[in-house]
């Protein structure tokens, strides 16, 4: 048998690391961009759309990740659709994503004063305007740091992405322990990793939050 | 005709109605005073006008066209009705000049240039000129309020309507404010304002319109509603301010 170095270990996650910010970094940026649609959706304020919007959000913030992830990898399938462990991967965070920044934007959005709408409606500009020019502008200063810090949440999200056989970097570590019999150096190994993609979003969440704390414009 | 038209105007708020029939009629260049108790409908009937508040019966005309509750209708209308708010409401995250400038280049679709030059003169008119770069948050009360004067006339309203746009300044900061609006009154500007500066109200306006539990009690000059009012419920309103 041969032998393994931490090197090997760690040069190993790290490869297999890349896939982890990847997803991380896709699921966020396709779930944010539904979320701001939701986000669209819900303000423009239909009842039944605001209804629904709800219900997606509820079923989301309701299941855990896992659940969510096995039905999209085996429920798929059942409707003909083949899907990778990549693509499943991606699709169950992505909506998972969406729901919750859907949700963290619109307590920005909502608190906007009611006062910022009706002057912009009162100079004649219709809602589209309203969102671009007066609403979000200011929602979103107040919005970076929870997404920021939300983000943190995506990347340890993706670890359960190893269930149904995505190779990121907890799977890379669970295969590795099963190579080497070492699981407390290579667990060891996985959590730093995350750890030092985490940490500085987190760092960088919390500066936000320090400047945009007293910001009026 | 007359710029303004309100026939029957009804307004619930749920159960609660809060305009039980309003008939008014505004011409060009009058100024007209709304008085009355808090809960009396003033505000509600100010924001009708302009379709801040969708009216639940009656017909709204303004500059000769029926204004429905359709979307198009309403930011159409809104083009004609400026509107003053009690608590400002100036976008905090632009200037001075920006907040004058924002509506007409994004609505009216102006050059650039040419809603700065509107911009421009109108924040000259209220006094501004040397605050054009500052945010809200550097501006005084009385001096936020100016700049939103200035803002509602870029769009060059046939009206403005003006919702107790004294009423969240410290005393010393009124009368730069009641300056403004003296002076617009005095060019002829059409101006609706629900006020409680009497003495204001009694010296600007031609017209003062006396509401009292959804509904206009009285209505008449000025000086004629103060010096001789005809019911109880205004000469104890009138009474109690004295």
């Amino acid at each position: 048998m041969s032998e393994f170095s931490l090197w090997d270990i760690a040069y190993n996650l790290l490869l297999a690391a890349r896939w982890t910010v990847l997803l991380s970094l896709t699921a966020f940026v396709l779930g944010g961009l539904v979320g701001l649609l939701l986000l669209m959706v819900r303000t423009a304020g239909n009842p039944w759309v605001i209804r629904l919007v709800r219900g997606y959000v509820e079923l989301f913030q309701g299941t855990p990740l896992l659940m969510q992830l096995f039905i999209v990898f085996f429920g798929l399938p059942l409707i003909g659709l083949d899907v990778s462990p990549w693509v499943a991967a991606t699709l169950g965070l992505t909506l998972f994503t969406s729901a919750f920044l859907t949700e963290i934007w619109r307590g920005c959005v909502e608190s906007i004063g009611k006062g910022q709408w009706e002057a912009s409606a009162s100079l004649g500009m219709n809602f589209t305007q309203q969102m671009r020019y007066i609403v979000l502008p200011q929602a979103l200063r107040i919005a970076v740091p929870p997404t920021v810090g939300f983000s943190v949440q995506v990347v340890k999200g993706t670890a359960v992405a190893s269930i149904i056989g995505f190779v990121e970097l907890t799977k890379a570590g669970t295969m590795i322990t099963n190579a080497t019999y070492e699981p407390f150096t290579v667990y060891g190994c996985v959590a730093v990793m995350y750890f030092l993609i985490c940490y500085p979003l987190s760092l960088f969440a919390r500066h936000l939050e320090g400047k945009f704390r007293h910001v009026a414009r | 005709m007359s710029l303004v038209e309100l026939h029957a105007i009804h307004k619930s708020f749920g159960e609660l109605e809060v305009l039980k029939g309003i008939d008014l009629s505004i011409d060009e260049g009058q100024v007209i005073a709304l008085i009355g108790k808090s809960g009396s409908g003033k505000s509600t009937l100010l924001r009708t006008i302009n379709g801040l508040e969708v009216i639940d019966d009656g017909v709204i005309i303004v500059d000769g066209k029926k204004i429905s509750d359709r979307d198009a209708d309403l930011l159409g209308l809104r083009l004609q009705v400026g509107m003053v708010f009690q608590q400002f409401n100036l976008f905090p995250h632009y200037t001075a000049l920006e907040n004058v400038m924002l509506s007409p280049q994004v609505v009216k679709k102006q050059s650039k240039a040419e809603a700065k030059q509107i911009a421009e003169e109108m924040l000259a008119k209220v006094g501004l000129a040397d605050k054009m770069m500052h945010y809200p948050d550097q501006l005084s009360g009385g001096q936020q309020q100016r700049v939103a004067i200035a803002r509602a006339l870029a769009m060059k309203p046939k009206v403005l309507l003006c919702d107790e746009v004294t009423s969240a300044l410290d005393p010393e900061l009124v009368n730069e404010v009641l300056a403004v609006v003296r002076q617009l009154a005095e060019e002829g500007m059409t101006l609706v304002m629900v006020t409680h500066e009497m003495r204001f109200a009694r010296e600007v306006c031609d017209k003062l319109v006396f509401m009292h539990q959804g509904r206009i009690h009285e209505t008449g000059d000025p000086e004629e509603v103060f010096s001789n009012p005809k019911t109880p419920e205004l000469s104890s309103f009138v009474g109690g301010l004295a």
